[in-house]
């Protein structure tokens, strides 16, 4: 655990790099991110996290249990979103033309319009949300090992 | 780029994986190893995003681009792709090195050896 | 029904990924609701499997086009070459998915019981229905950079499975060896792919077929691929990683990774005819492969012969009878730019290569699945400290002897089939291959006899007194192999005719893979 002044600073920051990452994610349709990518900089805050307070401390507030259903969901949120597609073929994007995301962009250079895309946010966001679990039970479990510590079940 | 006379990005990728080569064959430490695996990964992902590359292009978005030619967006998917399985792979290697220096107390290759012949 | 069938390329992938992730969150709940969903699933997929075959065997290639508004969409409108994800399923991958199929079926039942014992069975069967998945993506895909997806999604689940049981050290070093040597095939298959994506501007195998040029950027490609998937599948000088991880892997995995080395060989038969069979200079490569394979299979066999572990023993042997269908395919290359040499010998090769594929799938995973029986019951690998098991286990000695006399090549067992039908063949192309394949039957079947009697044989040991016969799902996993085991042995011209030769036809034919995809072009 380091000292007063960083964890403090690090509890202000967080909110910053969540919303950043959360940004990331959403807009994955319009300029350069995504799913992994936006998940990336969210577990890169919690890294931050994880190096200003313990990775003992942590532990007590993020649960191995929650992170795994998360992932679950995620996951089976984007194969299910395939499979609705099935009416013609798997991954079709049935949301196309629909109330749901479903402005057709023009070609060529424009201003990016959020509600277009179809499919695609939907399956960032489900993407973005088993990134995080994963990436976040993976940093936690190596560095509690190494910490001397034992990561059961 | 088009002032260099010799094509840079694909001598750098080459380098890479030639180091990296070097590195997984005659380098005894697992972690190195690991590092080595990393290193090469990173060549194939130069040399794929050095492939897409058109003199003058921006880059492959819509939203808000300049006039002019684009660069192809295709090996960049490629290369988001292998970046994300390579990632899984190295965090799987690294927790197997944890495992191993639990159990035989030694990161060298030749010293951490349970099986023979 | 019709519906089905239509989209059951990807349904056969996609329902065990759904199952692989669904299996956490049931896993909560209860443990035999886990165990129901996995094995629904699997039945399930080997319903699709076979109604899958059925179709292809009436109508011939069937493609599945990922996103379009109909499946058969291959080129959009107004475009010349085909741009999304493509399946292509034709008579070798239907061989391949049956195979797969069945074995996986059989280890799942097997490791019902097997891992009965061990903690994180949830994470146990998420893995594995996650290598299920992947190595289906790697039989059906007809686009080159789907190949690599799908061999690492198999590869990572696959080398995570072996590591399974951490508290044992070895376990963890064969994981490590093979998760190693995955990543550095799968990166140059990446590497691969960028040149011919760099010259051609292409990455689906069908359309590159057309348009290849043989460049030397071309050559290189080929090497690098060729290499990548050798090495996963253990050919000489490149196998001291393969008896290392499958010896410490329990022993349901060991047979499914068997297959998932059979899925990179056929692969490399998929990058070697249908990319590359256009060109004329197959005779080099030919010969290059069944040198090699040669070389596999004599290796293996000799250093198989003195091991006292029975797994890495069986392991060897797996190295050796991946030789022989080496060598068989390897033949059938070489010809295949000479039409009458082809239909002389070089497609019954190629057929005996194939058969021996089957072959293999059905004995060894056995062979290993008894080998995790004796280690079950014994708690030990070493043969030399383990005697007179056959008194107890009398169900188990039985499936080793139909084992070891199908590997050895003893008529009338399915064993012998295919090596007849390898060595006949492969004599007309040089004798020494044929000397030489005879040769490694011998020292086979001698290894396994020796392996049979100090195992099973001999008077009871004190030690072992009070051990019973292995529970009943291990009884039926490797039940359902014996019992394909003598289904080929009773009807071998039927397998042949309907299941070997339409591969082999397949892989030798490459314009009607072609024309799937591209249409006929006037």
């Amino acid at each position: 655990m380091l000292s007063k002044i960083v964890r403090t600073v690090a509890n202000q920051l967080i909110l910053f790099v969540l919303v950043f990452g959360l940004y990331v994610i959403a807009h994955g349709h319009l300029t350069p991110g995504g799913g992994f990518q936006g998940g990336a900089v969210i577990v890169s805050g919690i890294v931050m996290l994880l190096v200003a307070f313990s990775s003992h401390e942590l532990s007590k507030s993020v649960r191995e249990r929650i992170l795994s259903v998360m992932e679950s969901i995620g996951a089976v949120i984007f194969v299910l979103l395939g499979f609705a597609g099935l009416g013609a073929t798997f991954f079709y994007n049935f949301l196309a033309g629909s109330p749901i995301f479903g402005n057709i962009p023009p070609t060529g250079p424009n201003p990016g319009d959020f509600w277009t895309g179809g499919t695609i946010p939907p399956m960032n966001f489900a993407v973005g949300l088993k990134v995080v679990a994963g990436l976040c039970a993976v940093v936690l479990a190596l560095a509690l090992f190494t910490g001397g510590e034992e990561v059961e079940e | 780029m088009e002032y260099v006379p010799v094509n840079f990005p694909f001598l750098a990728a080459a380098l890479l994986v030639g180091i990296s080569f070097y590195i997984i064959i005659f380098k005894r430490n697992l972690i190195k190893l690991v590092m080595g695996i990393g290193m090469m990964a990173s060549g194939v992902n130069l040399f794929l995003v050095a492939l897409g590359y058109r003199a003058g292009g921006n880059a492959p978005i819509y939203t808000e681009v300049p006039e002019g030619p684009m660069v192809l967006s295709v090996p960049q998917a490629l290369t988001l792709t292998s970046i994300v399985i390579n990632v899984a792979v190295l965090a799987l290697m690294l927790a197997l090195v944890i495992q191993i220096y639990r159990h035989t107390g030694s990161l060298d290759s030749e010293k951490s050896r349970t099986m023979k012949g | 029904m019709a519906a089905l069938v239509t989209h059951s390329p990807i349904l056969i992938i996609a329902i065990p990924l759904l199952a692989a992730f669904l299996t956490p969150l049931i896993g909560r709940l209860s443990g035999k609701a886990r165990n129901v969903l996995v094995l629904g699933n699997l039945a399930f997929v080997a319903f699709l499997v076979f109604a899958l075959t059925r179709d292809i065997s009436v109508n011939g290639i069937r493609v599945y086009t990922l996103g379009a508004t109909s499946p058969d969409l291959t080129i959009p409108e107004g475009v010349m070459v085909p741009v999304r994800i493509i399946l292509e399923v034709d008579g070798m991958s239907m061989f391949m998915a049956i195979i797969w199929t069945i074995v996986s079926l059989a280890a799942t039942i097997y490791s019902l019981a097997h891992i009965a014992k061990e903690t994180g069975q949830n994470r146990f069967y998420t893995l594995l229905l996650l290598m299920v998945a992947g190595a289906y993506g790697m039989m059906f895909t007809g686009d080159l950079f789907n190949l690599f997806v799908f061999l690492e999604i198999a590869s990572i689940s696959g080398a995570a499975l072996i590591a399974f049981r951490t508290r044992f050290a070895d376990t963890q070093e064969g994981g490590f060896k093979y998760i190693v040597i995955s990543a550095i095939a799968s990166l140059m298959v990446l590497f691969a792919t960028g040149l011919l994506y760099g010259q051609y501007n292409l990455l689906n195998i069908a359309a590159l077929a057309k348009v290849m040029e043989y460049t030397t950027l071309d050559k290189i490609a080929l090497v690098l691929l060729l290499i990548a998937f050798t090495m996963k599948t253990g050919m000489i000088p490149l196998h001291m990683w393969f008896p290392d991880s499958y010896t410490v892997a329990p022993a349901s995995i060991t047979g499914m990774l068997v297959i998932t080395s059979h899925a990179c060989m056929y692969a490399a038969f998929r990058v070697c005819f249908s990319l590359y069979g256009g060109i004329s200079d197959t005779y080099v490569v030919g010969w290059i492969i069944t040198v090699f394979g040669l070389l596999t299979a004599f290796i293996g066999v000799t250093m198989a012969v003195y091991q006292t572990d029975v797994m890495r023993f069986m392991s060897y042997h797996a190295i050796s009878q991946l030789g022989y269908m080496w060598m068989g395919v390897g033949v059938g290359l070489a010809v295949l730019g000479n039409p009458e040499l082809l239909y002389t010998y070089g497609r019954d090769a190629m057929a005996g290569g194939i058969f021996h594929i089957l072959n293999h799938a059905m004995y060894k995973p056995l062979l290993f699945f008894t080998g995790g029986a004796l280690f079950h019951v014994t708690g030990t690998r070493d043969l030399t400290k383990m005697g007179g098991l056959a008194h107890k286990m009398k169900w188990t000695a039985i499936l080793y002897i139909i084992g070891t006399l199908s590997i050895s090549g003893i008529p009338p067992l399915n064993g012998f089939s295919s090596k007849i039908l390898i060595y006949e063949s492969v004599y007309h192309f040089h004798p020494i291959l044929t000397i030489m394949g005879i040769i490694v039957s011998i020292l086979t079947l001698a290894s396994f006899i020796k392996a049979f009697h100090s195992a099973f044989m001999g008077a009871e040991l004190p030690m072992y007194k009070q051990i019973r016969e292995v529970p009943v799902p291990m009884l039926i996993g490797m039940g359902i192999l014996a019992f394909g085991i003598v289904f080929i042995t009773l009807f071998p011209g039927q397998v042949s005719r309907w299941i070997i030769y339409p591969a082999a036809d397949a892989l030798i034919d490459q314009l009607s893979y072609i024309h799937a995809v591209m249409g006929v072009v006037p």
